[in-house]
């Protein structure tokens, strides 16, 4: 087994209260799944979507992170499956699908 | 790790309230902007890390700690409520000083103090039930809509319009101003009809009507709990809340279909919430006020403790809406009055009572008016005359529920 990293990104926001609600109850039984058939190691944090920018060699410090917002990273999860294909494979049960976001699929460095 | 589906709903009042309390009420959408803000929090916390054990705690902090955010932001630039004490200004007391505001028993009275806010006699009395609807219980506006049968834009209107009339006062109602119990008269009005918009209402979802229903009884349980407010006619009140909500699960079936009084399976009543009222009922009365709710509660009660319609006391129901006629006149009163003496006396004199009310043109668009004439008449033995009573009664129901009911009543006349 190895660990991947899923990077949320993106999905719109509900419009009312008990959308959001139903929303949140879909991941709260996806990330509950992942934990039961094992594949859980950190549920992660999610993430403010305001943030700062440093770049450069002058350290330039700029409002950001400027991406769309659709790419703008909303969180992240690590879960260990077989490989990366498996890992893409459990990713697709994740409710942000419904809400036009995406997962990003990364495997973390082995030695 | 299921949330209630109301929990949001729920603590948003209560949120909004101590909220209002600290940003004042000219402040009514920042404080809601906050409750906004710390729900979608919530829900973007909870996806990832699941459901607290406490939710409804939860949810009080982040509002807390976003208040704080606010005030420490905007202290320099906006102007909060009056009440709010100074010693927010301080950065050292900032935090213990909204500490106490969000004290349970503080929340308690914050939310009591927006009810009576919202109750304000420039508003409406329509405009006071949205805005409880909204505030106090957390209600969307496609929500109000629904349950008045009205267009989302034209409740959106109605509480965008109240809510500046709110905004003229910089704090909630204060619970020991003298125009207390002039607030609190409307007040219990607000909640009545909050509950027959439920009970009688016109929107077709039973789901809706019952939810109303349950909110009324939930505030007015508030007014119990607070002694000022706890009247012979606020315990009058709540019995007959308690008697009425006891008949629901009889009164519409799972097909949102309506059954009337007489013939409803008495087996479903609440025998529980029937004790509750009778309790409440014998709690109302003391002293010498005698409200239009003791009357109505007694009327209820009587209803509750017969077996059938046919072993129903209908001479002591006629008696009770003589008074209530006395106290309360209206068409509809006399109208059911009329109803009552044809249980007790036969169809003739019941009919004869009809046709004597004063403003029987004011029952026109009433369409249980034309149908008390059709059952009448159609127990009188003429059909014909009964089946145009119900034709006409359908036409003008006010909703598919009603009309389906009429409808079936004027073609039972040809069987």
């Amino acid at each position: 087994m190895s660990d991947f990293l899923y990077i949320y990104r993106g999905g719109e926001r509900a419009n009312t209260p008990e959308e959001s609600e139903k929303v949140m109850q879909r991941w709260v039984a996806w990330m509950t799944e992942l934990g039961q058939k094992g594949h859980m190691k950190d549920r992660g944090q999610p993430l403010e979507s305001e943030g700062k920018v440093v770049k450069g060699k002058q350290k330039v410090v700029t409002d950001g992170p400027y991406a769309e917002t659709k790419d703008v990273v909303g969180g992240y999860t690590l879960v260990e499956a077989r490989d990366l294909a498996h890992a893409a494979e459990l990713a697709k049960g994740c409710p942000i699908f419904e809400t036009g976001g995406m997962v990003e699929v990364r495997p973390v460095m082995e030695m | 790790m299921i949330v209630d589906e109301h929990l949001f709903r729920r603590e948003s009042g209560r949120m909004v309230a101590t909220l209002t309390r600290i940003f004042g009420m000219h402040n009514l959408g920042l404080a809601e902007d906050v409750v906004q803000d710390a729900f979608c929090r919530a829900l973007e916390t909870w996806k990832l890390r699941g459901v607290p054990d406490n939710p409804a705690a939860w949810l009080l902090k982040a509002a807390k700690n976003r208040a704080i955010d606010v005030l420490r932001k905007e202290r320099k630039v906006r102007e909060f409520s009056p009440e709010l004490d100074k010693r927010h200004e301080s950065e050292w007391t900032l935090v213990p000083t909204i500490e106490e505001y969000f004290q349970p028993t503080a929340i308690k009275d914050d939310l009591l103090r927006m009810m009576f806010s919202c109750c304000d006699p420039r508003l409406s009395e329509a405009a006071q039930v949205a805005l409880v609807l909204h505030l106090v219980c957390g209600f969307g506006t496609a929500e109000i809509a629904a349950a008045f049968l009205s267009g989302k834009a034209a409740i959106e209107k109605r509480i965008s319009r109240a809510k500046h009339v709110l905004a003229g006062a910089k704090r909630l109602f204060d619970l020991t101003d003298r125009d207390f119990s002039v607030r609190l008269t409307a007040v219990r009005r607000a909640l009545y009809l909050l509950f027959n918009e439920g009970y009688h209402g016109a929107s077709r979802e039973s789901v809706v009507r019952t939810e109303l229903c349950r909110e009324a009884m939930r505030l007015a349980g508030l007014l119990l709990d607070f002694a000022p407010a706890a009247t012979p006619a606020t315990y009058a009140l709540c019995a007959l809340m308690r008697l009425h909500a006891a008949r629901l699960p009889a009164r519409i079936d799972a097909a949102g279909d309506l059954t009337p009084l007489a013939d409803q399976d008495r087996t479903l009543w609440d025998a529980s919430l029937i004790k509750e009222g009778q309790r409440l009922l014998e709690r109302s009365a003391v002293g010498s006020d005698l409200s239009e709710y003791h009357i109505e509660a007694a009327i209820a009660a009587v209803h509750a403790s017969a077996a059938s319609s046919r072993e129903t006391d209908w001479m002591e129901i006629v008696s009770l809406y003589d008074k209530l006629v006395a106290l309360q006149p209206s068409p509809i009163v006399a109208l059911n009055r009329a109803i009552a003496i044809a249980q007790a006396d036969g169809p003739a004199p019941g009919l004869a009572e009809i046709r004597a009310i004063a403003d029987a043109d004011r029952l026109a668009e009433y369409p249980f008016y034309h149908a008390a004439i059709g059952e009448l008449e159609l127990r009188s033995g003429n059909v014909a005359s009964a089946r145009k009573s119900f034709q006409a009664a359908a036409a003008v129901a006010r909703n598919p529920t009603e009309r389906r009911f009429l409808e079936r009543r004027a073609s039972a006349c040809d069987s």
